[in-house]
């Protein structure tokens, strides 16, 4: 099967239903996406597919085969940093970071659709990713940040 | 003797250059340098100043060998360092380093001897620096207990003062200047001309310098680093996605390896049929291990699903197959013949009580999994006489204990890479992980095998936290609180946790069955607390606060009952009971900070809650809102002393994460069993707390303590009672049970 990942075109060897998160993972070699719980209770997994926020565990090879693929090493370009990124870092969100990457896709899909996020929206679009660490409070800020910094740019 | 503790830290740390070990036996000779474990490889240029700095022409390494499960640990350590050593982020790197009995920890060891943290008399100090003696025999190289920060404070400044000053001394000799003429910056000593030596240029005749042994530390006023906010080392690599974590390694030739234990946790494989596993596609081989089947393939996926195709029948339980049992064992434990020490025994509480109580009450606290967001996974490789083993560990130097027993090698023989964790709670005091993977690499010598747990094998062969209850009664007197009679059962998470590590608990009393609620700061004319040992059931560990997670929610509820009782308001009665000058800080600040007392709309309330635990008085105002469709957590003022705030902005993100941790699991998480099994087994049964129902939480850090102390656990457990007391005050009704979605919903 052939994947598109981050701009490239990959090959691999693998069974229709294996999900995209190991076909990334172990097959492909690309670790930023992580597994925490393989039932998309957590989103540690999540990547976009065509641009839209997906978890990779629920999403078999099949499925995924010929899309286009971003995981959180194709977000940015050229080696600068997304937007959401800069935020991340300027607010120090992570601390085990382990959701991090999960969080960071699914918050940069979500500013895509709505650029200007309410303090409820962004309850409403961050609710399904997990964090055990508790970065809660810092998350919501850094989304603000990033929606302030897309409003500048 | 008060600054016993102190002489044998700066004895340690002055003499822990080069020096060779041999079998240490006595007070005096434990007390010797353990020998420096960066000496057995350094090239002939290089020079290494004490354990925790290496410098080569090349670099300069810092070892910071408390390990990091997402605390920022790494960083703190980087930090203490630097500031003496007058290094800026970004001109060095960090290693967790080779596992050493020089890394033993001083600060878990003297929280270990059970006196109050606040208690500086002589038999208090005396069984702390005992208790030290014997962690620093074991080598215990420990990540817990919220110590890094007591640990390291000290000596990791000492060390980079010590390694500064034997720069200046190398200089000296090599630029004939006296050294009080010497100044050091930026990672350079300075001449008095102005001409910069980097640290890596004097590398090699430091190498023969002697150790400089007389330094001292720079007064706060001089610091650069400490007290002030910094961005922590692994921000960007976490933010980026580049961080690689132990569950991301990739070992040349390594083969991917799943499991299938007893659910029954402990209990053993009677047999298994593996036909079907056999024969599905990357299957490379199935082998037994202790009480479970292993997978070997070629991927973690195809690992998982051949595990699952494997039928097994499993032994029963080495304890109550059923939950009633396990909180039946708790209720007939509160009998002298389980009692493990009366830990507080002020006036005459049973004298007191003898005409009847004001309030009588118990309280539940269930089993809870740590359940970090990265499953336990280990990478390890067996080949003849040694291993070597790539995992994420708080007690490195039991991982190779453990490893070297089922290879048949020395510990000495097994290298460890430790790992950044994707969170830990507790869960990576626990290495039955390395020992499966290790057993399993034995059938496939030379190879290294990666063993991942899958969610569910994780959740259900946790050790949770432990179940306890707590029963109070009081009585009050002229509206005011004048007796308080608490009683806890449960299980020792310490016997426990040892009997894993072949070793049994130290002698005396197991602290962590009374902590938080007998070291309470209250002048209670007459206070008794009792602590009862039940027998062992579920096999537990530690968990984010430990003892306290429980204990914390039965003292603290009990005495916010007792206040209602009396008519007293819960902030001014708990302050009017403290006489301690920091503890009683904390409530007032905590107070200033709600605006307590201030009028609230209807179906709001705010309730308080104060605990002090790993010696920390914290204390937390919570206020919720009694909605239509459940209760709602508005905010929380948190407010912590721990004599010296490191990192304010870390410091924040500690509190923060531990009030969400403990709200969270309070409100909807418990492990329970069913025929022995933990019916719980990935985050839809187990959830903790989503962004939405976060609370805005205001931190306060105070400074005023003696003692510098740990934040890690300290504020998680205040949170449950004081989310108890406020839906008390919003709706009148009193939660005695965790969690509490048992009884209330929450939006």
């Amino acid at each position: 099967m052939q994947f598109i990942v981050n701009g490239e075109s990959l090959s691999a060897d693998v069974e229709d239903d294996m999900p995209l998160l190991w076909v990334l993972r172990d097959e492909l070699g690309v670790k930023g996406l992580k597994y925490g719980c393989g039932i998309a209770r957590c989103g540690a997994c999540t990547v976009h597919i065509d641009g839209l926020a997906v978890r990779s565990c629920s999403i078999k090879a099949k499925h995924a085969a010929d899309k286009t693929i971003t995981t959180i090493e194709g977000l940015s370009s050229d080696g600068a940093l997304h937007v959401v990124q800069e935020a991340w870092i300027e607010k120090q969100v992570a601390q085990c970071g382990y959701c991090q990457a999960g969080q960071i896709m699914t918050a940069a899909s979500f500013l895509l659709i709505n650029p200007t996020p309410s303090d409820d929206d962004i309850d409403q679009a961050m609710s399904a990713n997990l964090c055990r660490c508790g970065t809660y409070p810092r998350i919501r800020a850094a989304i603000k940040l990033a929606a302030s910094k897309l409003q500048k740019a | 003797m008060a600054d016993f503790g102190k002489i044998a830290r700066r004895t340690f740390l002055i003499g822990s250059v080069a020096v060779a070990g041999g079998v240490a036996f006595g007070y005096y000779a434990i007390n010797r340098p353990h020998k420096n474990p960066l000496a057995d490889d350094l090239e002939e240029d290089e020079a290494t100043f004490n354990p925790w700095v290496k410098i080569t022409p090349e670099k300069i390494i810092l070892i910071t060998p408390h390990a990091d499960v997402g605390q920022g640990v790494v960083s703190m350590q980087a930090a203490l360092i630097a500031e003496e050593l007058n290094l800026e982020f970004g001109q060095f790197e960090t290693s967790f380093g080779e596992p050493s009995p020089a890394y033993y920890n001083t600060a878990l060891a003297s929280a270990a001897a059970p006196y109050m943290s606040t208690d500086k008399s002589a038999p208090a100090e005396m069984t702390r620096a005992l208790m030290g003696s014997l962690f620093k025999l074991l080598g215990a190289q420990v990540t817990g207990g919220s110590s890094s920060a007591p640990d390291t404070f000290e000596k990791l400044r000492y060390a980079g003062a010590v390694a500064r000053e034997t720069l200046k001394k190398a200089a000296s000799r090599e630029y004939k200047t006296p050294v009080r003429d010497l100044t050091t910056r930026s990672g350079a000593v300075i001449l008095p001309d102005g001409r910069t030596i980097s640290y890596q240029s004097l590398a090699a005749s430091a190498a023969k310098t002697r150790p400089a042994n007389n330094v001292t530390l720079r007064p706060p006023s001089e610091w650069r680093l400490i007290g002030k906010s910094m961005q922590r080392m692994d921000i960007v690599s976490k933010s980026t996605g580049a961080i690689a974590y132990g569950i991301d390694l990739d070992v040349p030739d390594m083969v991917h390896a799943a499991i299938k234990l007893n659910p029954r946790q402990g209990g053993e494989l009677l047999s298994y049929n593996a036909s079907t596993a056999e024969s599905m596609r990357g299957v490379h081989k199935i082998v037994p291990v202790t009480n479970g089947v292993a997978v070997i393939a070629d991927n973690t996926w195809r690992a998982f699903k051949a595990a699952d195709a494997i039928k097994a029948e499993w032994g029963a339980a080495p304890y109550p197959a059923d939950m009633d049992e396990h909180w039946d064992t708790l209720s007939r434990s509160f009998t002298d013949d389980f009692l493990n020490n009366k830990w507080r025994d002020d006036g005459n509480a049973e004298k007191a009580l003898e005409d009847g109580a004001d309030i009588e009450t118990e309280y539940r606290a269930p089993y809870v999994a740590h359940a970090p967001l990265e499953p336990i996974s280990a990478i390890v490789r067996v080949s003849d006489n040694a291993a070597e083993v790539w995992t994420g560990t708080q007690l490195p130097r039991f991982v190779q204990v453990n490893v070297a027993k089922i290879v048949g090698c020395n510990p000495t023989d097994v290298i460890l890479h430790n790992q950044y964790s994707g969170g830990s709670f507790g869960h990576r005091l626990e290495d039955e992980v390395v020992k499966r993977a290790t057993e399993i690499a034995k059938t496939v010598p030379g190879v290294p095998v990666k063993l991942t747990y899958s969610r569910e094998e994780d959740f259900i062969h946790d050790f949770p936290r432990q179940i306890a209850i707590g029963r109070a009664r009081g009585a009050v007197k002229d509206g005011k609180v004048d007796t308080v009679d608490i009683q806890i059962a449960m299980p020792s998470v310490i016997d426990s946790q040892f009997s894993r590590q072949a070793m049994s608990a130290p002698p005396g009393p197991d602290d962590q069955i009374a902590a938080g609620a007998w070291n309470l700061p209250y002048d209670i004319p007459n206070f008794r607390m009792r602590a009862y040992k039940s027998p062992e059931l579920a096999p537990i560990s530690s968990w984010r606060s430990v003892g306290a997670s429980s204990n914390g929610f039965f003292a603290d509820c009990a005495l916010d009952e007792l206040i209602h009782a009396g008519g007293g308001d819960p902030l001014e009665e708990r302050i009017r009971l403290t006489s301690d000058k920091v503890a009683r800080n904390v409530l007032e600040v905590a107070g200033e900070m709600s605006n307590w007392g201030s009028s609230m709309p209807s179906e709001h309330g705010r309730g308080v809650a104060f605990v002090r635990s790993f010696g920390v008085p914290c204390a937390e105002v919570i206020e919720v809102e009694n909605t239509p469709t459940g209760v709602k957590i508005h905010k929380v003022y948190a407010v912590a002393d721990v004599g010296r705030i490191i990192d304010p902005i870390n410091f924040e993100n500690h509190v923060q994460g531990a009030v969400v941790w403990a709200l969270g699991h309070a409100m909807n998480c418990e492990i329970t069993y069913a025929d022995g099994k933990a019916q719980q087994n990935n985050y839809h049964q187990h959830e903790g707390m989503r962004l939405y129902q976060c609370p805005e939480i205001i931190v306060r850090g105070l400074e005023n303590a003696e003692d510098i102390r740990g934040i890690g656990e300290p504020p998680v457990p205040p949170a449950a009672p004081a989310l108890a007391n406020a839906i008390f005050a919003a709706t009148g009704k009193r939660l005695r049970e965790m969690p509490f979605n048992k009884h209330i919903k929450f939006v």
